[in-house]
């Protein structure tokens, strides 16, 4: 199909959303990723039976988590879709780097700037 | 099993204040079952620590090491030679374990970042039910194998009370009544006669800390 989406969505590729686990998700945000999000089957379509819906609680843990540290929980979601749904992966990537944009880049990166710029200054 | 759960983040948050240097130990026994501070618990609350700090602009450098178990010497000792490189502990382990850590380094402050909240049973991944309020006074052979000190909102050992209703405890609908269901069960194993025994009064062991030695592990210097 050739279809376009943005060049900043780094692709991990898991056997099922059910592998993904809290701490790969928060170590991406803790690592200084803007965002991270899970694509995950249709629910009620997956082959191991509830591997999506596992990755949906450990992403909503997740953005619990990160609210309560201060950062926007938003910034992690899950996504659905069929594996023959390649327009909506790339409609999917792009609406999360536009709503990741309208974030602004992740608080963690920008205390390490400004500390950065205070060293360049002395 | 010991079921324990994690703290809000806050609490933990400000037990660490002022610490620059700290040690996560995480427990691989009752805890790592129940997920609540296990090796993987411990790598998370690891890494919220070290966001939150950051945002902060208050960075802590944090160490993490998981024991067989917290409640056991020979496990802690791992620990021994660690410790000193660290201002303070955080123990991930039941309150048993937290304590023992405490007892071991006792210069180190130990901060729990888990709230014991009792035994129970697994029902599913992740979902676990309080079964046992180890009260040393087991009625299980006379009630059908139900705790009424747990499942009863009294605990009472000689059930029920007025309260019971349409097999709903009065407190609320959503609890079962303890003695209708010892009523049941005793009925259906057709021992129904066993609920009419009265259990002495609990000596109540467990108001002050207990300490059980096994018949044939006593140690021949403090036998009499």
């Amino acid at each position: 199909m050739r279809l376009d989406y943005p060049a900043n969505v780094k692709i991990i590729r898991v056997p099922c959303t059910g592998k993904v686990d809290v701490i790969h998700l928060l170590r991406a945000i803790q690592k200084g990723a803007d965002g991270a999000y899970c694509v995950g089957c249709l629910e009620g379509a997956c082959h191991y039976n509830e591997g999506n819906l596992r990755c949906r609680e450990r992403v909503n843990h997740v953005r619990e988590l990160l609210d309560e540290i201060g950062i926007e929980g938003d910034r992690v979601r899950m996504y659905n879709l069929s594996s023959g749904e390649g327009p909506t992966f790339a409609q999917y990537a792009k609406e999360m780097t536009e709503h990741i944009k309208e974030l602004g880049p992740n608080p963690l990166n920008q205390n390490k700037d400004a500390t950065n710029k205070k060293k360049a200054a002395a | 099993m010991i079921v324990a759960k994690r703290k809000p983040f806050e609490e933990i948050k400000d037990m660490l204040k002022g610490y620059k240097k700290v040690l996560n130990v995480g427990c691989g026994t009752c805890v790592s079952v129940c997920l609540a501070g296990g090796e993987k618990e411990v790598a998370v609350l690891n890494a919220e620590i070290d966001m939150a700090r950051k945002l902060d602009n208050d960075p802590i450098e944090l160490g993490a090491y998981t024991v067989e178990r917290q409640c056991d010497r020979e496990y802690l000792a791992e620990l021994d030679d660690m410790v000193k490189d660290y201002d303070a502990l955080i123990s991930m382990a039941c309150g048993v374990g937290i304590q023992f850590l405490a007892e071991r380094f006792p210069e180190t402050p130990v901060l729990p970042a888990v709230d014991t909240s009792g035994l129970a049973v697994n029902q599913a991944v992740g979902w676990y039910e309080e079964r046992c309020r180890s009260c040393q006074s087991c009625v299980l052979g006379w009630t059908g194998g139900i705790c009424p000190v747990t499942m009863c909102a009294k605990g009472l050992y000689n059930g029920p009370c007025g309260g019971t209703n349409q097999g709903k405890c009065e407190i609320s609908q959503d609890q079962p009544c303890a003695w209708y269901l010892i009523h049941e069960r005793l009925s259906a194993q057709d021992r129904l006669d066993n609920i009419k025994r009265i259990k002495a009064p609990s000596t109540w062991c467990d108001q002050v800390p207990r300490t059980l030695i096994q018949p044939g592990y006593k140690k021949p210097e403090e036998e009499e």
